[in-house]
């Protein structure tokens, strides 16, 4: 077998066991009741097909040193084999569930998910099917390195939203009703998936737009960053106007159901934006970072509820909102200063300890005369004094959002951004240049643990019940994902960053079991394929890509250094 | 060049290089530096008069960082006091110390590697709260030219010679009136070498003081008016730069005579 068969066999191997993988956990079966095209495939017989296009894809990058020359149509052939190999072990799979009971093992190896896999085909048809089709879909990932790069993007990024609309038929679905086009709902969504003409015209449409973006864009940017100054402040302001009136409107267009789930989300944005702060600006990684959330929420239930067991005279939201930021400053200051000496590593580890102990206090016997111990707290009331829809929840979550936003933006760009910044670069110099580390850490820490606990009082309104429970570390990893994901240190990257992992979650109820599984793997494929995020910022990007091109910049200068060249030139 | 920071007290000086040397501007006395258990400064005392380069020599692990460290409050003393222009320094924090005129280019170009050479010096002057450093940034481009041509270029891709003037620019954007240079030669090539030393008379000749530590130290005593050798935590020998520089012990010790 030549070097680069088996490398495409050995890809194989691994996509075969990524499609074992969510075909036992249940995947494959869950989302079969999904359709993706209507009538044509289930989004549960897409996860297979979407893992053998990858393999193809990593196969078809041909290495130098196992092949004299990476032809195309080498590349192909290692795409179909690595593909048809996936197919392989699905098969086999197939034939195992069909002949074996193993489902005191794996409760998923059922013969509805053979059935699945086949395509409701026999063993024998069906088998050929799975292998014949693998390598199709494998030679067609591979074909991904052999066209040009614009048609590649085009393919690549049109298919991938329409799999999103596709899967976001309940959410999209719900809109179109809202606004009264059920014509379009029609038109594009059946059972739950797309209809094959609504597939033909998503694609194009996405496909269209991309292709003229990578073929024009550069020129389009151009023409912007040609206009005088002015024009182009104008058109931005214009930008966030409209992106603002869209804000505004929102809860109308997607209905009161999912005006839930957008609240949600904004809360999810505002917590991001605080840890954003402390983790992104400052670079103090803080895993503990729920417990300020849950002070936030406490402080504004034992204020409002009457229902609280130690605080009688009921406040309104509004009024308990500037206890909340105290308790929030008050609470970063007494986090922050014992951990003010610990760097990287130890302070995450100390941070996540506070987080649970936050947690165990709020729970705890000694604390039920006021947090309500395990029984928590009920009937808190809604921020403005309506009846609780989500819908006018979302304007207060909204308005502290833009604050938020603003806010970290123009901390950014600060001279506390500045010291922040010198300060995550190195520590002992930013001290030696006349930064008071102290200052500016604890600083990050308050404003931190202030826009954690606005978020907090915020959940504890929007729910009006609120239990110790709600506030384990899940919610300091989900914040942490997220500006992760979105791009670290970067305000929009914050909102994609929550409406991914957040917004799509609940939008897309069949997830919901494998959050976590999708969690983990989204953050893997990111940490290779872009470890700055979605959306990163400028410092991110060149940190965690500086020894990419610079180094030769760096040689030329020493050599130049070497070689007794006048440095100092005038 | 008009002065901007024109108080009655303050010890910065106004760059017209009419330096007024004599007075004692930054005094040690019996200073003692542990880290934990171990004793790296063991009672160092001495002073640096305004106007003067005064040079602390001696082998590695001497004490010669230490002894900066402590005076930029970095790492702070046991016991020994240490004052600049008569007061006491020595229980304030780092970034006070700097705010009263003391900067520090610590040892192994220390550098934002990820700022540009602009936004390194920007940084420099962030104890000047709210004052105007175009002046500043033009005085630094003057000595370090090539750092003018390098102004929106990362730190970090810059060669060893260009880090080492850029940590030496950023430290002067403070306007100190001393200026505390840890091995700025270490990995230069000779030829940088001597470009620094000339840049270092240079800021000397314009008014800032400045305390020089090196390995080189026949580099050191060419450019310095004083000298003080350190060994093993002690000041072992103070005297004239060109005394050191003769003296016998000092030779073979440090100049790689026999």
């Amino acid at each position: 077998m030549q070097p680069w068969m088996k490398r495409a066999a050995f890809l194989g191997l691994l996509g075969g066991f990524g499609a074992l993988h969510v075909s036992l956990v249940g995947m494959v079966g869950t989302f079969q009741a999904r359709d993706f095209i209507s009538g044509i495939v289930t989004v549960g017989s897409v996860l297979p097909m979407l893992i053998a296009i990858l393999v193809g894809w990593r196969a078809g990058i041909l290495q130098r040193d196992t092949d004299v020359a990476p032809t195309p149509s080498r590349a192909l052939a290692s795409g179909a084999v690595a593909g048809a190999v996936v197919g392989l072990v699905l098969a086999l799979l197939c034939v195992i569930i069909l002949n074996v009971d193993v489902d005191w093992i794996f409760v998923n190896a059922r013969p509805q998910l053979a059935e699945i896999l086949l395509f409701g085909q026999g063993i024998g048809v069906g088998s050929i099917i799975l292998i014949v089709g693998g390598a199709l879909l494998g030679a067609a990932g591979a074909a991904l390195n052999v066209v040009s790069g614009p048609v590649a993007r085009t393919v690549t990024i049109a298919a991938i939203v329409t799999l999103l609309v596709s899967l976001m038929e309940p959410f999209l679905g719900a809109v179109f009703r809202n606004l009264s086009l059920n014509v379009v709902d029609d038109f594009l969504y059946d059972r739950g998936g797309l209809t094959p003409i609504g597939f033909v015209l998503v694609y194009a449409l996405v496909a269209a737009g991309v292709y003229a973006w990578a073929t024009r864009g550069d020129r389009a940017r151009a023409r912007v960053e040609a206009m005088p100054p002015d024009r182009q402040r104008n058109l931005k302001l214009g930008a966030y106007g409209v992106i603002v009136v869209l804000l505004l409107l929102l809860p109308l267009i997607v209905g009161q159901r999912l005006s839930e789930v957008v609240g949600t989300v904004g809360i999810y944005v505002l917590l991001g934006l605080g840890l954003n702060i402390v983790v992104g600006f400052a670079g103090l990684l803080d895993l503990g970072y729920v417990a300020f959330y849950a002070v936030g929420a406490y402080v504004t239930a034992v204020l409002t509820s009457p229902a609280s067991p130690a605080f009688s005279p009921e406040l309104p939201f509004w009024g308990a909102l500037p206890f909340v930021i105290v308790a929030a400053a008050m609470v970063g200051l007494f986090v922050g200063a014992p951990v003010l000496r610990l760097r990287g590593d130890y302070l995450a580890i100390v941070t996540l300890g506070f987080g649970e102990i936050a947690r165990e206090i709020f729970k705890s016997q000694w604390a039920q005369p006021v947090t309500g111990g395990a029984q928590g707290i009920l009937s808190i009331p809604p921020p403005l004094p309506f009846d609780r829809d989500p819908q006018s929840i979302y304007y207060p979550i909204l308005f502290f959002c833009i604050l938020a936003a603003i806010g970290a933006s123009s901390l950014a760009a600060s001279r506390v951004g500045r010291a922040w910044n010198a300060m995550r670069e190195d520590e002992s110099v930013a001290e030696a240049t006349g930064v008071n580390t102290t200052y500016y850490k604890l600083l990050a820490f308050g404003l931190g643990a202030a826009f954690g606990c606005v978020s907090g009082a915020l959940f504890a309104a929007k729910i009006g019940v609120i239990f110790a429970d709600s506030f384990n570390i899940l919610v300091s990893i989900n914040a942490l994902a997220l500006i992760i994901l979105g791009g670290m240190g970067n305000i929009f990257g914050v909102v994609l960053g929550a409406l991914v992992l957040v917004g799509l979650p609940e939008f897309l109820r069949e997830f919901a079991e494998y959050r976590l599984l999708i969690y983990g793997a989204v953050l893997v494929i990111m940490m290779i394929l872009r470890p700055e995020g979605l959306l990163p910022s400028r410092v991110r990007r060149a940190e965690l890509h500086e020894d990419e091109g610079e180094d030769d910049a760096q040689y030329a200068a020493e050599a130049g250094e070497e070689t007794g060249k006048p440095v100092v030139t005038t | 060049m008009t002065d901007t920071t024109a108080t009655t007290v303050d010890p910065r000086p106004d760059h017209t290089g009419a330096g007024h040397r004599g007075d004692t501007l930054l005094e040690l006395e019996d200073v003692h530096v542990f880290y934990g258990n171990i004793e790296a400064l063991k009672g160092i005392s001495l002073n640096v008069a305004r106007g003067e380069i005064v040079t602390l020599i001696g082998s590695n692990g001497a004490g010669k960082s230490t002894t900066l460290r402590a005076i930029s409050g970095t790492h702070r003393p046991r016991s020994g006091s240490i004052r600049l222009a008569g007061s006491a320094i020595h229980n304030l924090p780092p970034h006070e110390i700097v705010s009263k005129g003391i900067a520090h280019s610590p040892e192994g170009r220390k550098v934002f590697s990820r700022m540009s050479v602009f936004e390194n010096l920007q940084m420099g002057a962030f104890s000047r709260h709210g004052e105007r450093i175009d002046d500043d940034v033009a005085r630094v481009f003057d000595l370090f030219p090539r750092l003018r041509e390098r102004r929106s270029q990362k730190a970090g891709t810059m060669s060893g010679g260009e880090q080492q003037m850029l940590a030496m620019g950023r430290a002067l954007m403070a306007r100190p009136s001393i200026l505390l240079l840890d091995e700025p030669s270490m990995g230069l090539s000779p030829i940088l070498t001597e470009q620094i030393f000339k840049i270092i008379e240079e800021i000397n000749a314009q008014g800032t003081t400045v305390l020089l530590v090196e390995q080189n130290a026949l580099m050191a005593l060419n450019a310095a008016h004083r000298g003080y050798v350190i060994q093993t935590g002690r000041i072992i020998l103070a005297d004239t730069a060109a005394n050191l520089a003769a003296n016998e012990q000092v030779r073979q010790a440090y100049l790689g005579e026999i």
